[in-house]
């Protein structure tokens, strides 16, 4: 990512950064009228993009008010009644800490299991001498990430769900034939498998490019050094992917609540309420169904307000142990 | 183990020729991963285009293949005309959409790509869109004031530009090597004809990325036809999809009794699945290879 609230000295300077500020100090010489000249058909060409930003990501901020009201939607903002923190008490309610628990879950799990999965694939894929082969197995493993989650579910009913192909084959063996679409139980494993299925390839890109950026002179010193392949991995290409994977645990971290809302919405029928209600389909159907405006869109706050703040300190504390972060590169 | 060097197909000196067990057990793992993602595209396609006869015979596993691979599964779900319908405006949605997404995207991405008044604070506004978001009421209370709602502008205009895409986009042009830009400004080219004789055409890969990832996303938009629309005759595809697939709705023409006709409406219903593949698995092949070439890594890394 860019530099996303400040610059700082430390990261040294690109040449593109450079040429960037030499340009800031030239043009600190002509005044704003004429620089607004210069720009405006620069100007004119942000301008659709800037108001887009503004009313559908910055607007709705302000809508969060409503978080402080009794909301009625024939009333609108102005006239519903204001009711303080009154609406913040659903936050002691059974069905809001269900929601959170499973949320919970399902992000643990996510970051055990989901996670890693790119690394090891992308760790497999390096190994592929043959260009050939290995970029063949690389467009087939990008594939799934383009298939949506209402196709992709279709696709594990036809499967593994109760008339699919697992059970059929289970009971050919003369096993019980599980579904696991409508098991509770397995419900989080499901969810955390498809995910996998979905984006483990794709994550790998961003770890091939760190894997394709280790200077080859380590290898070859290692290896000179006298270390197996296992400790070159262990001492080479673990540490060349380490700031990477670092920032893509922060990013994680960032919606981490947001486990997965679309592929949850659609099995939540299918394994009941109890085990696939999370934060973000609480906030669907208790505001958007149910009309309890104010109460879940204080759920929806409150998790925007504690992604962000995971995603700044996790950033800190990756400061902190001096690597990078998601900004001031 | 693993190195850049690699990619040239042959093992550099110093690294120890490859075990015979280790560059099995590398095979076998390889071909099971690119197993576990192709065959369930295999056993769809198969079980879509088998008849009911066999897919009751065979309990409803088709492997690889039907023995008499009947096309009466598409007969059906175009028949009711549900699916068609969806379709068409899954396509429309999907074209317009991207359009206006790439233009968009383009402009604001090209205006920020040089040092301009104000650029700092508009690209700080952007980013920090990636890191809150105002929540789903909040944008489906904006949705209503605004009068989208139940409208098919509601599927496009709340994803305009993903900042996301913004960022791949402007990383690109950023990198477009400034002596092209002077010497055609120095020919007396302005900002608008610099933006399409020289950095579009330098961007075409780019283009085609973003233009996929916004594609797809479209063609695949669920959650926000979900909650903008409440007429189900401006239902998009997945919505469609989910009715039939997931809910169970028989499609119009099939028979309702669940008893006998299991087999066929399997059949129908992995034909509507299939039919929400095809345009995807068609364009990927054609695209698959900027990614495999690393046309984003810059991007991401940036």
């Amino acid at each position: 990512m860019h530099r996303v609230s400040r610059s700082s000295g430390r990261a040294p300077d690109s040449g593109d950064r450079a040429a960037r500020r030499a340009a800031r100090r030239a043009q600190a010489g002509p005044s704003l009228g004429a620089r607004l000249r210069r720009d405006r058909v620069m100007l004119l060409l942000v301008l659709p993009g800037f108001l887009f930003f503004v009313v559908f990501h910055y607007v709705p901020l302000l809508g969060n008010v409503i978080v402080f009201q009794d909301y009625q939607p024939y009333l609108g903002f102005k006239d519903s009644p204001w009711v303080g923190l009154g609406n913040f008490s659903v936050f002691a309610e059974p069905d809001f800490y269900r929601a959170l628990l499973n949320t919970l879950k399902f992000a643990v799990l996510q970051l055990v299991l989901f996670f890693p999965a790119p690394i090891g694939l992308a760790l497999l894929l390096n190994s592929i001498i043959s260009p050939k082969i290995k970029r063949f197995v690389q467009s087939v493993v990008y594939l799934p990430h383009f298939i949506g989650w209402v196709i992709l579910i279709s696709i594990s009913q036809q499967l593994i769900g109760g008339t699919g192909l697992l059970p059929q084959l289970l009971g050919e063996l003369g096993l019980p034939r599980v579904d696991l679409m409508t098991s509770s139980g397995f419900f989080p494993w499901l969810v955390t498998l498809q995910l996998i299925w979905k984006d483990a390839g794709w994550g790998t890109i961003i770890y091939l490019a760190a894997l394709l950026n280790i200077d080859t002179e380590h290898y070859e010193a290692a290896a000179i050094d006298g270390a197996d392949r296992w400790r070159r991995l262990w001492h080479v290409t673990l540490p060349g992917i380490v700031p990477v994977t670092l920032l893509l645990l922060i990013l994680n971290l960032g919606s981490i609540l947001s486990v997965g809302f679309e592929q949850i919405l659609l099995q939540r029928d299918a394994v009941g309420a109890d085990a696939a209600e999370v934060l973000d389909t609480y906030v669907y159907f208790h505001g958007v169904l149910d009309g309890q405006w104010g109460p879940a869109a204080a759920v929806g706050l409150v998790k925007g307000v504690i992604g962000l703040v995971l995603i700044l300190g996790a950033n800190k504390l990756a400061h902190r142990f001096g690597h990078e972060g998601i900004y001031s590169r | 183990m693993k190195t850049s060097q690699m990619r040239t197909s042959q093992r550099p000196p110093w690294m120890e020729a490859p075990t015979k067990a280790g560059l099995a057990i590398k095979g076998v793992v390889i071909a099971i991963v690119c197993l576990l993602v192709l065959y369930p595209f295999v056993n769809i396609v198969a079980t879509s285009l088998a008849g009911e006869s066999e897919i009751t015979r065979r309990g409803g596993i088709i492997p690889l293949f039907p023995s008499e691979p009947t096309l009466a599964a598409y007969r059906t779900i175009f028949a009711g005309g549900v699916v068609s319908h969806a379709l068409l405006v899954s396509a429309g949605i999907t074209i317009i959409g991207t359009a206006l997404n790439l233009v968009v995207t383009i402009a604001l991405a090209y205006g920020l790509s040089r040092p301009i008044v104000g650029g700092r604070f508009v690209l700080t506004a952007v980013l920090f869109t990636m890191l809150f978001g105002a929540g789903i009421i909040p944008n489906f209370l904006l949705i209503k004031a605004l009068g989208l709602y139940d409208s098919y502008a509601s599927l496009i205009v709340p994803g305009l530009v993903s900042a996301f895409n913004f960022l791949v986009l402007r990383n690109f042009f950023q990198n477009i090597p400034a002596e092209l830009l002077d010497s055609a400004r120095i020919d007396g080219a302005g900002d608008l004809a610099i933006l399409i004789r020289i950095v579009l055409p330098l961007s075409k890969a780019v283009l085609a990325v973003v233009a996929l990832f916004y594609a797809v996303g479209h063609w695949n938009a669920f959650f926000n036809a979900l909650l903008y629309l409440s007429d189900t005759g401006k239902w998009p595809l997945p919505l469609v999809l989910r009715l039939y697939v997931l809910q169970g709705q028989p499609v119009g023409g099939a028979t309702e009794s669940p008893g006998e006709a299991v087999a066929s409406i399997q059949a129908v219903q992995m034909a509507v699945v299939v039919v929400a593949l095809v345009p995807i698995l068609c364009v990927y092949p054609f695209l698959q290879r900027y990614f495999t070439k690393g046309v984003l890594t810059g991007a991401i890394k940036g």
